[in-house]
Formats: C-alpha cells, sequence, structure tokens
C-alpha cells in the first residue's frame, strides 16, 4: 500500500492524535466523529459550502507570483492570498464548513477560542450570518493586545469572554470553550480555531481548509504548466493554514513541506512556542501531540510576539509530519518575523498578519534554488497587527 | 478451613475500596487537592479527614489544565503549583501514609502527568504506597481497556470511570464492564463546583441508573456541598464525593477545623 500521511480510521496521524477526553464531552464529541464525514459528503452540503465560499468568502483567493521578493531571494515565490478572504484570514474556511456542520446536527448555541481573535471574528462572522447565538472565549492579555479584532466580533454580535486563568492566552480560552461546552452538552457546538483537540476536529478542520492546496493545484497548473509546486511554506501555530495548504500535497515526496514556528524571543530563551523543538509528546486539549511541558508534565505558558501562534502543542498531523520527517520544521524569532513583515509590505505592497510573517521570515533560514517554485501560504492580512508594527518599527 | 476464614483471606487481599464498598452504610468521600493550602498539607489533611469519620479520600494531584474543573478546584490546583506540588514530591509526602491511615484513597489527575511519569512506574509506586485507585478524567475508557488495563490491575489498582447524564445506556454497560469498583456518577453535565441542589432531572437520571442494576456500586460527585444535597445523592447511591465545598473550607478556615466541616455533613 502507498504511504500517506493521513488520519487512519481511529483517529491517528501515526501514534499522535486520538480523543482523550473527559467522559462528560464524549456524547458530543462521538455525535461529531460519528456525523462527520457523513455530513460532508452530502451533495447539499458541498453545494452550500462552495456557494458560500465562493460568494461570500470570495473564493477562489488569488495565487500571487511575488515577482519582487522573488528576485530579492532568486527563487519563484507565490503567495496564496488567504489575507484577501472576507475576514482578512483563512479561518473562515473553516468556520464556513463548521456552522453548516453545526446546522445540520442540529445545534443553536455557538462556542469559540480565540488568540489573535481571526478566528473569533470568522466564527461571529458566519453565525451572525446564520443568526445562531455566539460566545468566544479570549485570553486577557489577547484582548488587549488585538483590540480592533474584539471590538469586530462585538459588533458582529458575539459576546466576547475574557479567559482570566493560567496564561490569559490561546491555550487559556481553549480551556474555557471545552468548560462551557461540558456545562452546555446539547445545544452548543463548538467551532475549534486550528487543527487541534480531540478526533475528529484535526481531520475535519484539515478537510475544510484543504481547499487551500485544492485550489494551488489548479492555479498553479494555469500558471506553470504544472500542479505540484517544489516547496509548500506555512507558519504554525495549532497547524490550520499550513493542513489545508500541505493537504493535497502529504502523500507527493516530490513537494517539500515546509513548516515555520515562533520562535519567540529565541528558541532557548525561556519565551518561545517552537512546539517541535521544545516539545515532548503529551496530551493537550484531548489530543496526544508534540506539546510543551515541564518534566512533570504540567503544560508551560508559550510566548510569541504572535497572538495566533501562542499556542504550547501543535495539531497532531503536524507531530506526524515533524516526527517521521516528511515536514522541515524551522522557527523565526520576532525580530526576523518583523522584518519580514515589513519587508513584504515594501517589496509587494502587502501588509501580513504577523503569524503570516513568520512564514516569510523562511528565506532567513533555507535558501531556494532558482529554478524552485516556493508557495507560501498568506494566512492573513496585517490590519489587526497595525499597532504592533506601529510600536515595533516606531513607525 | 471454616467459610469465616475464608473470607478472612479473601479480604486481606481485597482492594480497601471493594471493602469499603461491602460495609453497610452510606460513604463520604472528600476529594482535595495535595498541596494546597500549604505544601506541606497533603498528610495532615488526609489524617484529618480519616479522623473525622470520612470512608474515603481523593487526592488530587494539580495539574495545570484542569479541563474538568470549575473555578474552585482550578484556583486550588494553580495554588499547590505555586506551592511547588510535583509528582514526586507527592509521593514522597505519602510514603509512610500507611503507618496510619487505613481508608481508601484514591489519586485524582489528569492523564498528562501520569503519562510523563511512566503509566507503568506510576503504577508501580501507587502500588507501593498504599493507593488504591485511580480517576483520571481525561482517560478514556476505550484507550484505558486497551492499553493500560492490565498494567492498573498488576499493581492492583482500581480505575474509576465517570458517567453523566448525557451517557448512553449502551456505553455506562460497557463502563461497568471494565470497571472492578465503583462508577463515578457526575450528577449534571458540568464542571466540579457546580452550585448545588437537585431537581427533578437529577432524580430521573438516579433512578434510571439504579434500575440498570449494574455490578458496580456508584458514587454521586459534582453538586454535593453540604448535608442536604448529601442526603439527597445517597438515597440513590452508594455514596456521594464532595470536592470544591471542602476546598472552599479549607481556603477560608485553613487545615485546622476539618472535623467541624465533615460534621456538618454527616
Ligand atoms: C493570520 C493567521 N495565520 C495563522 C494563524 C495560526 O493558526 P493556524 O496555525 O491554525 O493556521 C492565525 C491564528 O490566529 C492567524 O490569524
Amino acid at each position: 500500500m502507498k504511504k500517506t500521511y493521513n488520519i487512519n480510521n481511529k483517529g491517528y496521524y501515526g501514534e499522535f492524535g486520538g480523543a482523550f477526553i473527559p467522559e462528560m464531552l464524549y456524547p458530543n464529541v462521538e455525535e461529531l466523529r460519528q456525523n462527520y464525514l457523513k455530513i460532508m459528503a452530502e451533495p447539499t452540503f458541498q453545494d452550500e459550502f462552495n456557494q458560500l465560499l465562493k460568494d461570500y468568502v470570495g473564493r477562489p483567493s488569488p495565487l500571487y507570483y511575488a515577482k519582487r521578493l522573488s528576485k530579492k531571494y532568486n527563487t519563484k515565490v507565490y503567495l496564496k492570498r488567504e489575507d484577501l478572504n472576507h475576514t482578512g484570514a483563512h479561518k473562515v474556511n473553516n468556520t464556513v464548513g463548521q456552522i453548516l456542520m453545526a446546522k445540520r446536527l442540529g445545534k443553536t448555541r455557538i462556542i469559540a477560542e480565540t488568540g489573535a481573535g481571526q478566528h473569533g471574528v470568522a466564527t461571529a462572522t458566519v453565525c451572525a450570518l446564520m443568526g445562531i447565538e455566539c460566545i468566544v472565549y479570549m485570553g486577557e492579555i489577547d484582548i488587549a493586545r488585538q483590540a480592533p479584532n474584539v471590538a469586530r466580533m462585538k459588533m458582529l454580535g458575539a459576546q466576547v469572554r475574557p479567559a482570566l486563568s493560567g496564561s490569559r492566552t490561546l491555550k487559556d480560552a481553549t480551556n474555557e470553550a471545552i468548560r462551557d461546552w461540558i456545562n452546555n452538552p446539547v445545544d452548543t457546538h463548538y467551532i475549534i480555531g486550528s487543527a487541534i483537540g480531540p478526533h475528529p476536529y484535526p481531520d475535519m478542520v484539515t478537510k475544510f481548509q484543504s481547499i487551500i492546496s485544492e485550489e494551488i493545484k489548479w492555479q498553479l497548473k494555469e500558471k506553470e504548466g504544472k500542479e505540484d509546486p517544489e516547496y509548500v511554506v506555512a507558519c504554525i501555530g495549532g497547524g490550520s493554514n499550513a493542513a489545508g495548504t500541505y493537504y493535497h500535497f502529504l502523500d507527493n515526496e516530490n513537494v517539500g513541506i515546509i513548516a515555520v514556528e515562533a520562535a519567540g524571543k529565541g528558541i532557548h530563551s525561556g519565551e518561545s512556542a517552537a512546539t517541535s523543538v521544545l516539545g515532548k509528546e503529551g496530551i493537550i486539549h484531548g489530543c496526544k501531540t508534540l506539546l510543551m511541558q515541564t518534566l512533570d508534565g504540567q503544560i508551560t505558558e508559550p510566548y510569541s510576539i504572535s497572538a495566533g501562534l501562542d499556542y504550547p502543542g501543535v495539531g497532531p498531523l503536524h507531530s506526524h509530519l515533524y516526527k517521521s520527517g516528511r515536514g522541515e520544521f524551522y522557527s523565526a524569532t520576532d525580530d526576523e518575523a518583523m522584518t519580514a513583515g515589513l519587508e513584504l509590505a515594501q517589496l509587494e505592497g502587502i501588509i501580513p498578519a504577523i503569524e503570516t510573517s513568520h512564514a516569510l521570515a523562511i528565506f532567513e533560514h533555507k535558501t531556494f534554488k532558482p529554478d524552485d517554485i516556493v508557495v507560501i501560504s498568506l494566512s492573513g492580512r496585517g490590519d489587526k497587527d497595525l499597532q504592533n508594527y506601529i510600536d515595533y518599527f516606531k513607525l | 478451613m471454616t467459610l469465616k476464614q475464608v473470607q478472612g483471606d479473601d479480604n486481606k487481599n481485597m482492594n480497601r475500596i471493594n471493602q469499603k464498598l461491602q460495609e453497610n452504610k452510606k460513604l463520604l468521600s472528600i476529594y482535595f487537592t495535595a498541596g494546597y493550602p500549604n505544601i506541606d498539607d497533603t498528610v495532615r489533611v488526609i489524617k484529618d479527614l480519616e479522623k473525622s469519620g470520612v470512608d474515603m479520600i481523593e487526592i488530587g494531584l494539580p495539574f495545570s489544565d484542569p479541563l474538568a474543573d470549575g473555578p474552585t478546584i482550578q484556583a486550588s490546583s494553580t495554588a499547590a503549583l505555586k506551592n511547588g506540588m510535583t509528582t514526586e514530591t507527592l509521593f514522597k509526602q505519602l510514603k509512610d501514609i500507611r503507618q496510619t491511615v487505613t481508608i481508601p484513597l484514591i489519586i485524582m489527575g489528569y492523564f498528562n502527568p501520569v503519562l510523563q511519569y511512566g503509566v507503568e512506574d506510576f503504577c508501580k509506586k501507587c502500588q507501593d504506597i498504599g493507593i488504591d485507585g485511580l480517576i483520571l478524567p481525561d482517560l478514556p475508557a476505550d484507550v484505558y481497556d486497551e492499553a493500560y488495563k492490565a498494567t492498573f490491575e498488576k499493581y492492583g489498582l482500581i480505575n474509576v470511570f465517570l458517567i453523566t447524564p448525557q451517557t448512553s445506556n449502551e456505553r455506562i454497560r460497557y463502563i461497568d464492564s471494565i470497571s472492578n469498583g465503583f462508577i463515578y456518577m457526575v450528577s449534571s453535565a458540568s464542571t466540579t463546583g457546580a452550585k448545588s441542589g437537585f431537581g427533578n432531572t437529577q432524580t430521573d437520571y438516579f433512578e434510571r441508573i439504579n434500575s440498570m442494576n449494574l455490578k458496580n456500586p456508584q458514587i454521586v460527585g459534582f453538586g454535593i456541598s453540604n448535608n442536604d444535597t448529601f442526603t439527597q445523592a445517597t438515597q440513590y447511591a452508594k455514596g456521594a464525593i464532595i470536592g470544591s465545598a471542602f476546598i472552599k473550607h479549607l481556603t477560608h478556615n485553613g487545615i485546622t477545623t476539618i472535623d467541624k466541616f465533615v460534621r456538618s455533613i454527616l
């Protein structure tokens, strides 16, 4: 049988994945597990999903040949413009899919966690679209550093509840969302924002995001006469834009898979979120995966200038790509990312999200050949990060 | 050999939890977080609980991200970790516990710290100390059954599973079939520390479980905080577990009036 990096029928990627959840969550997660593939395969679901991606999200997102960037790094760089999606990031691909899923499961209340606020905004948006109640958990620290997105969620009618425990960032917002789900097991669907959490979430989110690589294939065929680039590059928080960017190339080993994590102030500075290097196998948010923890198994508090990468774990697919050697993993520091973000603004006229800037910092770490086609997931736009860029560069 | 002797021998080998479950009374089990309020309080709290007439104790191994817990137990866990509590420290504190304490002791925690310690090493250590069982809410029944049941049993440990009002009868039967102590009957769909008081929804659920005639007795937990709720819950179950209410007592009164708290329940 051909080697596959995809999920197996027990919900694992290699040794990673599974559903390590308290019994209180079992009925919800099991209901989803039994139904998600069936629902996603329904023609009416696919029609509605594709229609919304087209008319509401604005897909297909362009695959843009970045001429000046290519020239500077002497290789062929394409940017997959997820930043041009409605709400400004890839996150909406997943929330459109999950809100349709929630409706088919008869759910009337939506909860979500958010770090940078992009997933929160994308969730609040689809809830407004469908007229469904929406509650978003967000770490108190992130509420402060992503103020524009908090305002957007409120304007969209969502309730933003601060997570006050732990590091008061994404991990803690996720804990609070899970607790909410435990307390509201019947009417509520939890829209997880990344390729993390108990099975079937990593797979479901990956499949909704896989539209990214599906489009890359035909767009590249149009532009270059071939479907497969030499490399696909993405930043990794939990790993949803990366999972979507890699998906259709996973089992084609001619395509190099490159992941860029957030090194924060430096991998060994004690203030980092470079999970593949600093992490060890364990359980976080119901999933067996690589995560940053003490020797004693306490989950540690990550750090990154980017709220969307500030997560102590990675999705199980990415742990598997790392461990198996299928993926090349790099990490970019705050400084490298900020510099790469500014560079993209000035070379191509595109201001990226700080999360995305980490992917763009790949050129600090790897030299490509002139003929290589390198597709970078431009996961989001930088509007939400303007204040951080202003403060950093004293603009 | 007389029948009496046989029973006596059996009892000696029997896990303390099973012995306790055979007693003809309703059982009070208390949860507390190890290393709370102060790092060195663990053993004192256990001894005082036993002296005050508690039947069974759940020793909470604190975790950084306790998903199934409400604010009270979260806060005590955070405080215990700040106090320096670790798995190794807890084992050291409990080293001589069986020289004085005879009631069943259960460690309750999350799976990741156990996984990092090494599941087999953890179980072995528990046996050495005289721990009788484990409650690990995020170790699912099927994973336990497949990967860890044999190890737990090798070291004489009883693993306790939770059921909730949403758990299907089929799954309850499955959980009953892989349990060999008691079933932890979570009173309502909630994290720990929910407000107390039982309505018709709870009593219907308790009655539904009762009518299933499970092989394992049930002990009710979540939302039990005083004599009223203890009495109500134990109408339908072999016993009840108090957690958050006891942690609150420790927070407000320290560890010197544990007997007063227990007397207010029984
Ligand atoms: C623009 C953008 N890119 C990337 C991420 C990281 O998430 P993921 O790794 O799931 O793609 C986020 C998260 O908020 C984001 O907003």
